[in-house]
């Protein structure tokens, strides 16, 4: 039996550099604009997951990810740096979940993918910073779960041993398999693509891609199965869709706003010598420095 | 009514300090849904650790005291919450956006089915109509957060699930004694009979805790750089200029990703929350992110070459121009005018 090792991850939009244009008149976000990127912490969870496969010839590493179609975008980016396998989870009934129902969903697909020894998860995706996906699968897999993963030290098909970054300092533990672990930032950054494998998996494709472009995808499906990109609706992970999306979310979005700031009667000053000096002698004078 | 929860956090001899803010918070909100504050403390010798937590208001106490509590690991600590709230069935739960309560939290949650929202930045209590079925709520808790990269404000609610649960960051929330002599009742969590081998896949192996080497949250000047300071070299400017005005360093999300500075100087929803005498604020665009951890500050200054930058419009002073040229001069100037 191989060492199968599940990576989670998910496409977001890259909201650490929103320009003005990725607001709307009414204060909503205008997702369109912002670039689709696989989340930066679950490459890190990838990069564990490939350094375990350098050191284990019996690892398979498969990426799991739930989203839109164009989602099969990080499969593909994780196929490139050496996963052996991804499945897209999409369907519109997930549409709205929050991370209960997420979970939910992920950890059906997961069970579909057993035995497996590790799951693997970023901490948090830059969208929604919640860090709750990854205990939130754990608990629904009965799985015991080791967050904020910096290095795996060890593992062995019956134990894996980590060391974990926490606010102020460090632990080493170690656990059981299987096991889910998170991964932060702070871990090794991913490797980059190897260029044979982004030859071999340059067409990697979903079913719903091969279509969207019209292709005879029979013959290369038949001769390099290997390009075939697995997509799961939710019959394929026989998931109650009574928890999913909005029904499955127990938490509601009661209001978005646009940020509007109280505007206070701000002084403005240049850079000239006069303002400054009669910034920092109103400061001293009012005692706030000094 | 059903009471309010606070998941008090022990940390090595003490309960940290994100906890108290939290005790104080959730006595306000207790008070105003006319409930008890309750809390619970998992770990190990805790004899006489409910002398401080009591005048926070805490009404009932449960403790579940026994070694393998300590050093916290996930699974023995959801265990026994998860028993306690399927007991005690709280309106409202909360935890410390901390390593352990971020860890924590979802785990339950998920354990309860019931929903959780992280880094919460205001609680308030307030009413709810659903549009589809037509019912109608009151008192739920609005947990107010910054999402989306801080770039938007949402307000979260949770109207058919219990507890409803939140985690909120250090320093979003004051710490007050309510009442010195306030006292609760301790009622001991049955340890023995709960917890089971099989709770325990996880074991420490070695641990090593620094004290905090900074402290930004009692630092009554704060400098705090962004994106826009541009280098790890050009923060050595800010570092002048807090030694000479005896503060400290912040910094905004960006700058730390950028790996300019530490991550425990990050000020904002997912760092610190600061009240300072003085921040200055430079090269700091002002995304909510990092204003929903500082708009409390007495005066801002901010610094920065765009003068749309949304930040000036919580600044006292907003200095247009570039930091390489204005720090050098607020150098001098402080130390001409201070001699």
């Amino acid at each position: 039996m191989s060492f199968r090792i599940i990576v989670l991850a998910k496409q977001v939009p890259d909201t650490r550099n929103v320009g003005k244009d990725a607001m709307k008149a009414d204060g909503t976000v205008n997702r369109g604009v912002l670039p689709a990127i696989f989340n930066p912490e679950d490459l890190h969870a990838l990069e564990q997951a490939l350094r375990i496969k350098e050191q284990r010839s019996d690892a398979e590493i498969i990426l799991l990810t739930m989203g839109p179609p164009r989602a099969a975008e990080i499969i593909r980016e994780a196929l490139y740096r050496g996963a052996d396998k991804g499945y897209l989870i999409t369907d519109r009934k997930f549409a709205g979940s929050d991370t209960l129902a997420t979970s939910y969903a992920l950890s059906l697909a997961i069970k579909k993918l057993k035995p497996f020894h590790l799951v693997i998860a970023g901490r948090q995706a830059i969208d929604g910073d919640t860090a709750q996906v990854g205990p939130q699968v754990a608990d629904k897999l009965d799985l015991p779960q080791i967050t904020y993963t910096e290095e795996i030290t060890k593992a062995t098909t019956k134990e894996i041993t980590i060391r974990r970054r926490l606010e102020r300092g460090v632990e080493t533990v170690s656990c059981q398999l299987p096991a889910l672990i998170t991964v932060h930032s702070s871990a090794a950054s991913c490797r980059p693509r190897n260029a044979k494998l982004l030859m071999k998996f340059k067409h990697a494709r979903t079913v719903s891609e091969l279509q969207e472009e019209s292709k005879d995808y029979t013959e290369m499906l038949t001769s390099k199965p290997y390009l075939q990109i697995d997509e799961w609706s939710v019959a394929d992970i026989d998931a109650n869709t009574e928890f999913l999306g909005l029904s499955g979310s127990p938490t509601k979005v009661k209001k978005i706003e646009n940020v509007v700031f109280a505007a206070k009667e701000s002084v403005v000053l240049s850079s000239d010598d006069k303002d400054i000096e009669a910034l920092m002698k109103d400061l001293i004078d009012s005692h706030v420095i000094g | 009514m059903n009471n309010i929860f606070v998941y008090c956090e022990f940390d090595e001899d003490h309960i940290a300090d994100v906890s108290l803010e939290l005790l104080t918070k959730a006595r306000k909100l207790a008070n105003e849904l006319g409930c008890k504050l309750e809390a619970g403390i998992l770990g190990h010798n805790l004899k006489g650790i409910e002398k401080h937590v009591f005048p926070y208001g805490v009404d009932v106490l449960h403790l579940a005291d026994d070694k393998r509590l300590y050093p916290y690991t996930t699974l023995p600590h959801a265990h026994l919450i998860i028993d306690l709230f399927e007991k005690i069935k709280p309106e409202v739960a909360l935890f410390g956006a901390t390593s352990v309560g971020r860890d924590l939290a979802p785990r339950i949650a998920s354990k309860l089915k019931c929903g959780l929202t992280a880094d919460c930045t205001s609680l308030v209590f307030g009413d709810h109509k659903d549009n589809k079925s037509g019912k109608e709520y009151t008192n739920l808790l609005y947990q107010i957060r910054p999402a989306f990269g801080g770039n938007i404000i949402a307000t979260i609610i949770n109207p058919d699930t219990r507890p409803q649960m939140a985690t909120v960051r250090e320093g979003v929330m004051k710490k007050e004694f309510h009442s010195e002599s306030y006292k609760g009742t301790v009622k001991h969590i049955d340890v023995k009979e709960l917890l089971h081998d099989d709770l325990f896949p996880v074991r420490v192996v070695e641990r090593h805790m620094e004290k905090r080497k900074v402290n930004i949250k009692g630092s009554p000047v704060i400098i705090s750089g962004g994106y826009g300071v541009g280098s790890k070299e050009n923060f050595d400017m800010l570092f002048e200029l807090a030694d000479i005005l005896g503060g400290e360093v912040g910094a905004s999300r960006a700058a730390v990703d950028a790996g300019f500075v530490d991550h425990e100087r990050q000020v904002g929803q997912t760092g610190i929350t600061v009240r300072p005498k003085l921040y200055i604020a430079c090269g700091i665009s002002g995304a909510v992110q990092h204003t929903a951890g500082m708009s409390e500050s007495a005066k801002i200054i901010a610094i920065n070459n765009d003068p749309k930058a949304p930040i000036n419009q919580i600044a006292d002073y907003s200095i247009i121009g570039n930091i390489e040229d204005i720090i050098p001069k607020m150098i001098k100037y402080y130390k001409k005018n201070t001699k």
